[in-house]
């Protein structure tokens, strides 16, 4: 027990408890959390700093205005519904089209208005909020993911997770949806986490329900050797960020749309530990590396030198191999 | 800083905490187990006597400070009898006055005492004068010098000799100078004032001492006498016949001094007798009394004895809060366990204590189950989160009232416990489950279920183990260990064991 405890240290991975005393409590201050929690903070910021974000089609704050939502659409086809004060991923509803009255949603079923009315209404009382708060819903800008990564993904939106440690991007991860997580890039309820190269932004290394795979469980695609585009342009967003929140231990969820580029879909106060699975790193190395810098340049482009300079060089693209 | 800070307040509240908790064990002699009893000792003594009409007064000699046992209380029996306490050199005395009285009268006086064995310093008042030697009558002073001789040779200090000369003094066959200094002696109180003119010669001071040796349900039992010699820092006893020294266990020490225990004035015939029974006692409280008592304890007077009953039995299951949180904490942060609700594993693990294990998990998980499935027929409605929960909470409640129903026609009346869990917390369990279930799946929604039960089991043992109890409504002030240990484990940022599992392939991969 007392060896693997060791092992655990040697091998520089950080636990939860060390991410919360130790990253967490002494570089994020409580009074900016709700800047990360409520998402429509986040995004109003984001749009004042030039920060690209999905677009926002109109906010539900109370029950009555349910009944407004068809005519804030429009004639938009597709749109996403969210809490404001959502968590891992949940309480987003993901509309592809719409027929006549009815919705189609990412897993393919229609509904009706009912059921998003419904769904909105379960986000404004709170159900998919931290603690259960009241909450308002946000209906926005569907991505349309980048092709890039059609092979590799089951449905549902992939995104790219980047820790920023007090501005400096150190460990980044693609999370791809799969058949089990039904479409969500949540590495908890099944979906695939590819570790990426700091350096290049080319795929890596590949952890799925806390096992190492080559693969795409549901394609069989070989996952490593993939190039995330406009990686240089991702990493500067990712730096960016942390003059949004003033975070100094921050996760920062980009997407990557088919024309419009990189987007920033959320950040998070509290980024988890899986990181350092999809990347067989240790975030801990990497953090300390950064703490010790003596100072830490304004511009995020110099940050993003940073990671280059520190991170590049101990990444090696090619995947290590796989033990089962 | 933080932490050095941390560690200082921490150190603090052990010393504080331990410090009390040693207090009350080592000085104040509260238990350490739950069920260590000790023996209480009730002595009676009775004085009855034939008052004349006019005014009388009784005065009796009390024990004061008893060496070997510790008073508990003492309480006077007497009518219409006004009474009054006070010392008298080393000892102490009632006095009981009436204006008028006649025809028999009875007073009694009663003390309870605990035995302790720590405690047998005499507390009597500094070394007396050296005697002078007497001028003893002949051939009483030549037989008496010449034993004296004798003793002082064999001897090496005033314990030794007193003990050589007590042998001599009872010795089967005795001298001639001690046939001469035994005769014309009756009683043990005579030989015993007899030996204290013998140790004057010796210029060494002795008293004689009235005492009650107890035994359990004795009665109309009468004083024995007992010799104690100064050695220059302390009274030192001894059996005059027997020569050995100290009191023996049950030897209860009444007056110091050879002079009569009861004096009336305005009466006759007056009569002392002496009782005693025996009764065993919870520790607990003996200790509690004896601290009152002594008055000296600010501790135990704000301790939870003091409380009634019913709020006492209430403290008993708060207390036990503190520790089921350390376990959360362990479990939690040191362990990785995930559970519904921080504390909800406490308060399950509350209700196991009137349910019993068995049941409780038993009646735990079918509420659970029930009210999962009535969740999810309700989640089709599309009802507003507050009325879901309400209802929720509603067929939580018929749940418990229907299955008490049910195990008491069935004869099991463990079932009717159900009505103390915690109903609004079951129905945020059922309704974060499922969420959980939904968004999750079942397998997190199970295993997070499974979690939290174990917790709870695991709590409940610990919380209800009887020793965990007594220690902590005891010792309360070890909840400031307690909470120092929880402070400490606030800043642990070691893995947690399951992390040890999450990431062995980490471990597996550097190893290879």
């Amino acid at each position: 027990m007392l060896n693997l405890f060791r092992s655990l240290r040697d091998a520089g991975i950080l636990g939860m408890n060390e991410r919360n005393a130790r990253f967490i409590m002494l570089h994020n201050k409580r009074r900016n959390y709700p800047l990360v929690d409520d998402k429509l903070i986040t995004k109003r910021r984001a749009q004042e700093a030039g920060i690209h974000v999905p677009a926002l089609y109109g906010v539900v704050e109370i029950e009555h205005q349910i009944r407004d939502v068809p005519r804030m659409l429009g004639t938009i086809e597709d749109f996403v519904v969210k809490p404001a004060h959502g968590s891992g991923g949940n309480g987003i509803m993901v509309v592809t089209d719409r027929q006549g009255d009815n919705f189609r949603l990412a897993n393919g079923m229609l509904v009706g208005m009912e059921e998003v009315g419904h769904h909105i209404s379960n986000i404004l009382s709170g159900m998919h909020s931290l603690g259960g708060q009241p909450d308002c819903a946000m209906i926005e800008q569907r991505v349309q993911f980048d092709p890039m990564f059609e092979e590799v993904s089951y449905r549902g939106v992939p995104d790219i997770r980047t820790v920023v440690f007090k501005g400096v991007p150190v460990m980044a991860m693609v999370r791809l949806p799969t058949r089990m997580s039904n479409g969500k890039a949540n590495l908890h309820q099944g979906a695939l986490g590819v570790g990426l190269d700091m350096g290049t932004g080319l795929t890596t290394t590949a952890v799925w329900k806390e096992r190492f795979v080559d693969e795409h469980p549901d394609t069989g695609n070989p996952i490593a050797g993939l190039q995330i585009p406009e990686w240089d342009k991702l990493l500067e967003l990712a730096a960016r960020c942390y003059h949004l929140a003033d975070l100094g231990y921050l996760g920062v969820d980009v997407v990557l749309d088919r024309d419009q580029g990189p987007m920033v879909l959320e950040l998070n106060a509290r980024p988890g530990l899986s990181i350092q699975l999809a990347n067989r790193r240790s975030l801990l190395k990497r953090l300390e590396q950064v703490e010790a810098l003596k100072d830490i340049p304004e511009d995020p482009k110099q940050r993003v030198a940073i990671t280059r300079d520190l991170f590049a060089k101990n990444n090696p693209p090619t995947p290590q191999t796989v033990i089962v | 800083m933080n932490k050095l800070h941390l560690r200082l307040l921490a150190v603090l509240l052990l010393i504080i905490g331990g410090g009390a908790t040693w207090y009350k064990m080592a000085v104040l002699g509260l238990p350490v187990t739950p069920d260590s009893t000790t023996q209480i000792w009730t002595v009676e003594a009775r004085v009855a006597f034939q008052a004349d009409g006019g005014p009388s007064q009784v005065n009796l000699h009390i024990p004061h400070n008893p060496p070997g046992f510790n008073v508990l209380g003492e309480d006077f029996v007497s009518s219409q009898y006004g009474l009054a306490r006070d010392r008298d050199g080393d000892n102490r005395v009632a006095m009981w006055t009436a204006r008028r009285a006649s025809g028999n009268q009875t007073l009694y006086y009663r003390i309870q005492l605990s035995e302790d064995a720590n405690d047998t310093v005499d507390r009597t008042s500094p070394a007396p004068p050296y005697p002078e030697v007497p001028d003893y009558p002949e051939p009483f002073g030549s037989a008496a010098l010449s034993v004296l001789e004798d003793v002082r040779a064999e001897s090496a200090d005033i314990s030794s000799f007193t003990r050589r000369l007590l042998l001599r003094y009872n010795s089967s066959d005795p001298g001639e100078n001690v046939q001469v200094l035994r005769s014309g002696i009756d009683g043990s109180t005579g030989h015993v004032n007899n030996l204290i003119d013998i140790l004057a010669g010796a210029r060494i001071p002795a008293r004689a001492v009235q005492v009650l040796t107890l035994r359990d349900r004795m009665r109309r039992a009468e004083l024995d006498t007992f010799l104690e010699v100064h050695n220059g820092t302390e009274w030192i006893p001894f059996n005059p016949v027997t020569a050995e020294r100290g009191y023996p266990r049950s030897v209860l020490v009444w007056k110091r001094g050879a002079e009569r225990l009861l004096s009336i004035s305005g009466g006759s015939s007056g009569n002392l007798e002496f009782a005693a029974a025996r009764t065993v006692r919870d520790v607990v409280s003996v200790a509690e009394q004896r601290a009152m008592q002594r008055g000296t304890s600010m501790l135990m007077d704000f301790s939870l004895f003091s409380l009634p009953v019913q709020a006492q039995n209430t403290y008993r299951l708060l207390l036990l809060v503190p520790i089921g949180a350390l376990m959360m904490v362990l479990l939690r942060n040191v362990v990785g366990i995930a559970t519904f609700g921080t504390f909800m594993p406490i308060l399950i693990a509350l209700a196991f204590r009137e349910t019993q294990l068995a049941w409780g998990i038993f009646l735990f998980t079918s509420v659970v189950a029930i009210g999962l499935a009535i969740r999810f027929y309700l989640e089709n409605l599309k009802l507003l989160l507050v009325p879901r929960l309400a209802a929720v909470l509603i067929v939580v409640v018929l749940v418990m009232a229907v299955l008490s129903i049910i195990s008491h026609k069935l004869g099991l009346e463990r079932g009717l416990s159900i009505a103390l869990f915690p109903m609004v917390i079951l129905a945020m369990t059922i309704e974060r489950m499922s969420l959980v279930w939904e968004e999750h799946g079942a397998g997190q929604a199970i295993q997070q279920g499974v979690g939290s039960l174990i917790v709870a089991i695991l709590a409940y043992l610990v919380m209800f183990q009887p020793q965990v109890g007594h220690l902590v409504f005891v010792f309360p002030e070890l909840l400031l260990v307690v909470l120092a240990v929880v402070l400490l484990l606030g800043r642990y940022t070691g893995y947690r064991l399951t992390e040890l599992w999450r990431f062995r392939h980490l471990i597996m991969d550097r190893k290879n």
